[in-house]
């Protein structure tokens, strides 16, 4: 397995994807920067949630899709046979749009992903544990009821419980499929503040539906409408100083 | 055009009429249960003692007990709950989670749905060839067991299939997420969420084959043993066995309803046991999501 | 860092060694599993046809479809015509009990019944349909038809009358909840447009709600008669087994099903043309109760109206 410094995580190149008939990502080429948060915005149905999940390839649990074209995660294409699924999802974690923490208690459910890639030792999970829920941000509101059910927690916690969860198996790349959609905005706000945090360590890509999230919170920004990248730079150029006219209108609020 | 008052008003009074004779029906039901449960107590009245559930079986009807066909029964109930929620929850877990739609699929639901309105003589017939003879099972528990276990295997796939159904996508797409494949997802996630329901319909089928009768009379199975079996090889008698041929036997001997009667709510109280705890299994685990 | 990073690569050879064997061997294994309900209905296939071979040949289809019903006499004829209008008169008695009493109770509990009768008799519903069919042979025997006498003075101690009432009333519960759930399924926009017209709630029900679940209700009563047909210890305790080709219901008939428990609650000689007589009976009646849940099937397909 080929692990790079580089600063590049992820090189899409060509990338295309197909429900059965129906083309839902058109000819994507875009490289995700280490360390960044890069945002993922567009309308209703532009592609960037199909596109966030190509990059774990948790887009091929439906049975008619089909793609073509390359995604190397430090340098290997994640298609290849020598990258295990398995192992590239714990590279890659994933948080979604809908807190979806178990029926479980909290400790069983942030080492969950630890103890069924066999870890056993008391100590590690202990340590897991902690840094996970303290890196979420969750650990001193927990810390006391680790055996208490997930769903005890408000939707704001299990949110942060999910992504301690997906933080336990130390990927190096976080994927958020708008991870903020279903909470009020105090949680909200809270959630932006640990993504500030984590990006000293992880490097976060997340699909986001509000442009102002977007520009909170990231430093790049990739612009999907229909299926095609339409813009990708620095969050404060798209913002400011769109290139291209469909951007414009979107950010300006013409549709979407 | 007048609309012409009178009608309705007759329209009116005959759909009062008609709501109390649909009502009716539904009365007539209670009814029966109730006349079935009088009939049935009163019949056991006297007969229903602590000696007639530990006694044994006898001709005279003062000494019968049912002790051995307890025993017998539960020998049956000790074979089916294994296989049936092995082969069940297999069945199930194979239709929902690992097949894909197509023809192999439809083949094997198609299979399930048409077992469930197989009569059970029928499977009386199969089981009297098969483990009886072929397996030289005899007329042993195990023959019975086994026979009943296909008999009600239906209900606990049907009832497990409806529990994995309802285990929400996203708990699943939570566990794919962390590298999880797909048995540990099916073990670690799914079949906990959906232990309940299992259960459920492991109770439902149990009540079912603790009261059948055909398929055990077509094996063989006698009203009248001495010995109390001790493994399940041996032969043996059940419940529905005594009611059944103690039944048939009143017009001899008039007691032998009420030994019936007496059997009856022993077969009863234990449905009725069951029954609530799997209400209660019901009830526990209505934590939405 | 050190304890952290440990999770890390320690995860990596974890993945790495594993050979993912369980992963693999679990599909076959319940694929096994799940083969053993269709190799279950292929024996019940097999052993019925191949036993019933056994009896025809030595006895042939004319003489099995005859009059004359005497299995264990010193010169045996197998003549099943009695063993079906047993069954048939049974079954037809309990469909005059099961269907008025189980659609007009479908109809109340499903239009008319307020929310509160509802919850006290589904229950009960439910519980007459737990009721072992044991159970039910008692009851017909020891109190249907000793009531029964007190109208018709002339009816048998075993006749067909009272378990074929009593096998109705069994039947009830399935034909209630099966008709129920069709006429629930009736989109609720449907009944509006009835009731904004001025209609009383009978009229919604027979001119709306009733055609439009109307292939629900028949598979029910499709399915209902198909239950009544292959019903066993009812008829077996209380119509008795006489072989005596006659349509009259006041007295002892035996049916397919009575006719098999019968001769295996004796010594059933196994090799006897006696005992292969059983499955030729078997064959016939599983034929019968299949044919009912195809029908069954295909009516509840090809009326269903696309809502």
């Amino acid at each position: 397995m080929a692990h790079s410094n580089e600063k590049i995580v992820y090189d899409v190149r060509d990338l295309n994807l197909w429900y059965g008939q129906d083309q839902a990502l058109k000819n994507i080429n875009i490289q995700i920067g280490k360390n960044e948060v890069t945002a993922i915005i567009g309308p209703s149905g532009c592609g960037k949630s199909t596109f966030i999940k190509t990059l774990n390839r948790m887009i091929e649990n439906i049975p008619s899709v089909r793609t073509t074209g390359e995604i190397l995660y430090h340098g290997t294409n994640i298609f290849d046979k020598t990258m295990r699924i398995e192992e590239l999802r714990t590279r890659v974690g994933m948080v979604f749009q809908k807190p979806n923490p178990f029926p479980k208690s909290i400790y069983e459910n942030v080492l969950y992903g630890p103890k069924i890639h066999g870890i056993k030792d008391k100590h590690i999970l202990q340590e897991a544990l902690e840094t996970s829920l303290k890196s979420a941000a969750l650990w001193d509101e927990v810390k006391d009821r680790l055996h208490d059910n997930a769903y005890s927690l408000s939707g704001g916690q299990q949110q942060r419980l999910c992504i301690a969860r997906a933080l336990a198996v130390q990927p190096d790349v976080i994927l958020m499929d708008e991870p903020t959609s279903a909470l009020d905005p105090i949680a909200t706000a809270k959630i932006e503040e640990l993504i500030d945090s984590l990006k000293a360590d992880y490097t976060i890509n997340i699909v986001t539906h509000s442009m102002q999230q977007a520009g909170r919170i990231s430093d790049k920004t990739a612009f999907f409408l229909m299926g095609e990248l339409v813009e990708f730079g620095a969050t404060e150029g798209i913002f400011s100083n769109p290139r291209d006219k469909r951007t414009e209108d979107y950010i300006t609020g013409r549709f979407g | 055009m007048t609309i012409n008052y009178k009608n309705i008003e007759r329209r009116v009074r005959i759909n009062g009429i008609a709501k109390v004779i649909f009502s009716m029906s539904t009365i007539f039901a209670l009814v029966v249960l109730g006349m079935l449960l009088y009939r049935i107590i009163a019949g056991s009245i006297g007969w229903l003692d602590f000696k007639f559930l530990t006694g044994k079986l006898s001709i005279f009807p003062e000494k019968a007990g049912i002790f051995g066909a307890i025993v017998g029964s539960l020998g049956l109930m000790l074979i089916v709950i294994p296989v049936t929620l092995v082969l069940g929850v297999s069945t199930a877990i194979y239709l929902e989670e690992y097949s894909k739609k197509g023809k192999l699929q439809n083949f094997i639901k198609i299979n399930i749905a048409n077992l469930a309105s197989v009569p059970s003589v029928i499977f009386g017939l199969l089981g009297l060839s098969f483990f009886s003879r072929i397996m030289q099972f005899g007329s042993s528990m195990v023959a019975g067991g086994l026979t009943l276990s296909l008999l009600v295997l239906p209900i606990v796939v049907v009832s497990s299939q409806e529990a994995l159904k309802a285990v929400p996508g996203f708990l699943r797409e939570a566990s794919f997420a962390m590298g999880a494949s797909k048995w540990t997802t099916i073990w670690k996630v799914v079949i906990p969420v959906a232990i309940p329901g299992i259960l459920t319909g492991a109770i439902l089928s149990i009540s079912r084959a603790i009261g059948e009768t055909a398929p055990l009379v077509v094996l063989g199975i006698p009203a009248l043993i001495m010995k109390v079996p001790t493994s399940l090889m041996d032969n043996f008698t059940a419940l529905p066995i005594q009611i059944y041929y103690w039944t048939l036997d009143t017009v001899l001997t008039p007691e032998y309803a009420n030994l019936a009667a007496a059997t009856i709510i022993v077969l009863l109280v234990v449905l009725f046991l069951m029954n609530s705890v799997a209400i209660l299994i019901r009830n526990k685990s209505q934590k939405g999501f | 860092m050190e304890r952290e990073t440990n999770v890390r690569s320690q995860i990596r050879t974890n993945i790495g060694k594993r050979k993912n064997h369980v992963d693999k061997i679990m599909p076959r294994f319940f694929f096994v599993m799940a083969s053993v309900s269709v190799v279950t209905t292929l024996g019940i296939v097999l052993t019925l046809v191949t036993d019933a071979a056994k009896f025809f040949s030595e006895v042939s289809i004319f003489e099995f479809f005859g009059t004359k019903l005497s299995p264990l006499s010193a010169n045996p004829s197998f003549g099943i015509l009695p063993l079906i209008t047993g069954t048939v008169l049974s079954s037809l008695i309990a469909m005059l009990v099961a269907i008025p009493v189980g659609l007009t109770a479908a109809m109340y509990m499903s239009e008319f019944a307020s929310s509160r009768a509802r919850t006290v008799l589904k229950p009960i519903m439910e519980v007459l349909a737990g009721i072992p069919t044991i159970v039910y042979g008692f009851f017909a025997y020891s109190v249907v038809t000793p009531l029964l006498i007190n109208i018709i003075p002339t009816l048998g101690a075993k006749n067909v009358l009272s378990p074929g009432i009593v096998m109705g009333i069994m039947i009830i519960p399935m034909v209630a909840s099966l008709s129920e759930d069709a006429m629930n399924a009736v989109p609720n926009a449907m009944r509006e447009g009835a009731y904004g017209l001025g209609s009383t709630k009978l009229e919604v029900t027979l001119k709306v709600v009733l055609p439009a679940a109307i292939s629900g209700i028949m598979a029910s009563f499709v399915l209902a008669i198909s239950r009544a047909i292959g019903e066993t210890m009812i008829v077996a305790i209380a119509s008795g087994s006489s072989k005596n080709f006659s349509l009259d219901i006041t007295q002892s008939m035996q049916t397919m099903t009575g006719y098999i428990v019968e001769f295996t609650s004796g010594d059933a000689g196994s090799g006897t043309t006696g005992y292969y007589s059983l499955y030729a009976v078997g064959l016939l009646l599983f034929a019968f109760t299949f044919v009912m849940n195809i029908l069954a099937h295909q009516i509840s397909k090809k009326f269903r109206e696309v809502y």
